[in-house]
């Protein structure tokens, strides 16, 4: 049998809740989910808010930006910095973090969370 | 004109290479024939096969460079025979070919020393990328190893042991010292001790009488009788030329090997030409991979109408032997009444330099480079060059000593013929013209000139050469920001300030690209307000700080901030001292008095740093700023008020000085002090700006530095009346807000400022540039719009409401964050 997984989408905030070009943490659970609304693409990122590096709740309070295009976030304790669409760390280190589809619906921003 | 070259290693791929450049006009039918079954490969690279790099990456040219220059290639199939009478050649697998020319580049094989059991298992030598991969495969199981060869080959070899995790590795040589050939005694014992530190077991003066075991290798014995176990052996003694084939085609050789060549590289039969190893030169044999390409481009020049010929070839050499630096060039061991050498044995640094000079002081005849051969391209150029030595010989190892450093100037003494690059011939003339013609990077220069692109040792010098003639054509090197602003940071700050734009997103849309990213946010961010001294969490600013700035605190170990209060020159009355006290007690911080003279509470969770400054406002606190790239602290010896020896009030006049700077942001931080005598009980010679009292007034000292790199202050100006001294200040401060890159302290701004302090002095005391009055107008300006931006975030709704830990629940803190107790207080959980 193959397991399932249900997706279900958590309303975290509403839109205005969230600085632009910045993140906030979003608590689902005991889960920790950054949140980033990267105003100048018109597009929202969601990754786990730990930092792998030293294992540290911090990416929702780190810069965004881009590397040659691609989206990214940078820890503000060491700057390592992660893609915000692969998750994959850019700064060379051997981790990757979770990413999390997210939607905007009247307002409200969802994020995709997997249910056992 | 058909043309059949023998042999495909790098000098007969070389050869083809320069073959097919010049082929325009005429035209040539090239066909090559290769005894291994890969393409060229850059064989003096071989031992980067084991740290990483894949037989691809060492190849020099692919099998389609061949077809697309329709060079016809024969892998895996050595010529077997010449018929100098038909001009025909026959291929071990029957392919015959006629000739024009005939150029043979067969090379070298490893020597073997006729020992007994050489033919054992586990025996190697060290040639070809299959040897490599044979000797990975026996390393696995293997546990002691030796290397016969204490040359540059056997070490080579040495290294080669080590990367493939044999680290119990002995050194045989035969002479009494390592590299021989190379450098003298001294520089080897050197090298020993170096190699020796490393882990490798060396022995000179051992002559090896016999390999042990059955069918594979057990151990080794010497002449002295004395015995070693070893489980993989090495040979990597010398090489012997290629020259059976041309034995068997009955041209001339030399009693010891090598097919004999003359100034043009034709070998005794004139349609023959032999380059490279297998060449016999005048006695020589050359065994490095320059003179084998000059001999290519020597015999390219002949068959396509030139005139030029061979006429031997410097012999000079930089490697670096696992991890060790060595290198000699010219005469490295010239001797004798007309010879004076300059030595220098460090062995503390473990560094050893020799230069031999000519009897009249002006020449350099060759030297020895062991340990850091950094100067070895200069002094090789101004060996070859007969460039005239300065009045004291020894600088150029030791580089000048007292007055200014040369900053690279010697450069610039070479000829236009000098030749920077060795391995491809390349002038100083042809990089600086390339430059000219707009080859502006090292990597351009690669490109078009390929320089640098065979040994990789003169790539410093290029680097040199193209900012030395970039700016000598008047134009500026800069340091661009990011891959989103092509602009250093003061033409950032220049054109934020022309264009009057007032947030990081109007910068990046008029003067960037792309999104921004952690690079350019902070210094731009800053930027904006040295020039506008906005409120920096507005407008959308507050995400294009840093972290710290962005929450106006430190972060700390375990997402927990720091507050730290401004106490201007650290004068605190005692109810405030009790403020900070309850405070800590009422948020559970822990306290620590600062290296500036103030309390820094640590351990605040985000979201009451609003309720913790609301209280120290309330008892006249204000933000210490010490999350910026700001003024932080102007600490202050308790100076005349009570000291006896004090001469003016220097407590007074820091707190002055403080609040007059405070808030202002930098490119870095800014540190400073103010001390009532000369006793310099503040340090104020350690900081960005730092004041002392004379009997006169203030001495101004500036661009001073404590941590990782401490620098002593300069003095800038002396016996100063206090408005003196601030306009001074205020001029000094914004030259350097508006000059500096990004996270430059004033100590490395000075460092890199031409003219240096004397420079600075102009500009800020004699008003050179004539800004000063915009320099001081500007300050003023800061100084007055100056707010205390934690009084304006607690008293804004929206500012407020980003301290919060989670979004969708502002009254939970975070979970995560655990203190650990110490010394009746607490710490930070330490990190994994």
């Amino acid at each position: 049998m193959i397991a399932t997984k249900t997706i279900t989408w958590f309303p975290a905030c509403r839109v205005e809740d969230v600085p632009a070009n910045g993140g906030v943490c979003v608590k689902y659970n005991n889960t920790q989910i950054a949140l980033f609304h990267f105003a100048r693409r018109n597009e929202w990122y969601a990754t786990q808010n730990e930092c792998p590096h030293r294992m540290q709740m911090a990416l929702s309070r780190g810069m965004i930006g881009s590397q040659n295009g691609e989206p990214k976030v940078a820890c503000p304790f060491h700057k390592k910095t992660f893609s915000l669409v692969t998750g994959e760390c850019l700064s060379g280190d051997e981790c990757v973090i979770t990413t999390y589809e997210v939607k905007v619906e009247d307002g409200r921003v969802y994020i995709a969370v997997e249910e056992d | 004109m058909k043309v059949v070259v023998v042999g495909n290693g790098m000098v007969g791929y070389k050869f083809c290479e320069k073959l097919v450049a010049k082929n325009s006009s005429a035209h040539f039918e090239i066909v090559v024939f290769g005894e291994e079954t890969r393409p060229a490969y850059d064989r003096v690279h071989l031992s980067e096969y084991f740290s990483g790099k894949s037989a691809d990456d060492l190849s020099l040219a692919s099998k389609d460079w061949y077809v697309d220059n329709n060079i016809k290639l024969y892998l895996g199939d050595p010529v077997k025979s010449i018929d100098r009478v038909t001009k025909t050649i026959t291929s071990h697998s029957g392919i015959t070919e006629q000739y024009d020319y005939l150029v043979l580049a067969t090379g070298s094989s490893a020597f073997v020393p006729p020992i007994p059991g050489v033919e054992k298992e586990g025996v190697f030598i060290y040639r070809t990328i299959e040897d490599l991969e044979l000797m990975t495969q026996w390393a696995k199981h293997s546990k002691k190893g030796a290397v016969i060869g204490g040359g540059l080959l056997g070490l080579e070899a040495a290294k080669a042991m080590l990367d493939l995790g044999v680290t119990n590795t002995q050194v045989i040589e035969f002479a009494p010292r390592l590299m021989p050939r190379q450098i003298d005694e001294a520089g080897s014992a050197l090298l020993q001790s170096k190699l020796e530190s490393l882990g490798l077991t060396i022995h000179t003066s051992k002559n090896t009488t016999a390999i042990t075991g059955d069918e594979s290798i057990k151990g080794m014995s010497f002449s002295d009788n004395t015995s070693i176990e070893v489980d993989m052996l090495v040979i990597s003694a010398g090489i012997k030329p290629r020259d059976e084939l041309a034995k068997s085609s009955g041209l001339d050789t030399g009693a010891r090997g090598g097919i004999v060549v003359n100034d043009k590289l034709q070998t005794s039969d004139e349609n023959i030409f032999a380059i490279g190893e297998c060449a016999l030169h005048n006695g020589m044999i050359y065994g490095l991979v320059a003179p084998g390409y000059e001999m290519a481009d020597v015999v390219v020049a002949i068959l396509t109408g030139g005139d030029k010929s061979f006429t031997g070839f410097d012999m000079s050499t930089k490697l670096k032997l696992i991890g060790v630096d060595v290198a000699s060039f010219g005469d490295p061991f010239a001797i004798g009444g007309e010879v004076k050498s300059v030595v220098l044995n460090d062995s503390m640094k473990g560094i050893y330099k020799r230069i031999n000079i000519s009897a009249d002081g002006k020449q350099l005849l060759g030297g020895i480079l062991v340990g850091d051969a950094e100067q070895y391209n200069m002094l090789l150029q101004t060996c070859k060059n007969k460039v005239v030595l300065p009045p004291n010989p020894e600088d150029v190892i030791l580089g000048s000593r007292g007055g200014e450093a040369d900053g690279g100037a010697g450069i610039l003494s070479l000829p236009d013929d000098a030749y920077i690059c060795s391995c491809e011939s390349i002038t100083k003339g042809a990089i600086c013209s390339e430059v000219e013609n707009g080859a502006e990077t090292v990597e351009a220069i690669k490109k078009c000139t390929k320089a640098g692109t065979g040994c990789g040792g003169c790539v410093p010098m290029i680097k040199d050469l193209v900012n030395y003639t970039l700016k000598a054509q008047g134009k500026y090197i800069r340091n661009v920001i990011c891959e989103h602003f092509n602009y250093s940071r003061q033409e950032l700050y220049d054109l934020v300030k022309i264009h009057q734009l007032k947030t990081y997103d109007e910068v990046l849309d008029k003067l960037g690209t792309g999104d921004g990213c952690e690079l350019c946010k902070p210094p731009v961010a800053s930027i904006l307000a040295s020039l506008w001294n906005e409120m920096i969490l507005e407008k959308g600013n507050d995400t294009a700080q840093d972290s710290n700035d962005r929450f106006l605190a430190n972060i700390q170990k375990g997402g927990t901030y720091s507050v730290v209060p401004r106490i201007p020159g650290g004068e605190i009355t005692p109810d405030k001292l009790i403020v900070i006290g309850q405070v800590a007690k009422k948020y559970h911080l822990y306290t620590k008095i600062t290296g500036g003279q103030r309390i820094d509470l640590f351990g605040a969770h985000l979201s009451d740093l609003p309720l913790i400054w609301e209280e120290l406002i309330a008892a006249g606190f204000e933000s210490g700023h010490a999350y910026g790239k700001a003024l932080r602290t102007v600490k202050s010896c308790v100076g005349s008020t009570w000291c006896r020896f004090g001469l003016h009030d220097s407590v007074s006049f820091a707190i002055q000085i403080e609040e007059r700077y405070r808030g202002l942001r930098a490119p870095h931080k800014i540190k400073s002090a103010v001390s009532g005598c000369i006793r310099e009980c503040a340090e104020a010679q350690s900081k960005d700006f730092g004041i002392i009292a004379t009997e006169k007034g203030w001495n101004l000292y500036v661009c001073g530095n404590g941590g990782s790199k401490p620098q002593h202050a300069l003095l800038l100006a002396t016996d100063l009346d206090c408005e003196t001294c601030i306009r001074y200040i205020d001029r000094f401060l914004m030259f350097y807000i508006k000059t500096a890159d990004p996270l430059t302290r004033t100590a490395t701004w000075l460092n890199k400022m031409d003219g240096g302090i004397d420079y600075l002095r102009n500009v800020v005391v004699n008003d050179s540039l004539r800004i000063v009055q915009e320099l001081e107008a500007e300050m003023q300006l800061l100084v007055d719009s100056y707010k205390c931006e934690w009084k304006e975030a607690v008293e804004n709704p929206e500012i407020r409401k980003r301290f919060n830990h989670f979004v969708n629940a502002p009254e939970e803190k975070d979970p995560t964050v655990v203190f650990d107790p110490m010394r009746e207080q607490k710490r930070a959980k330490e990190w994994k």
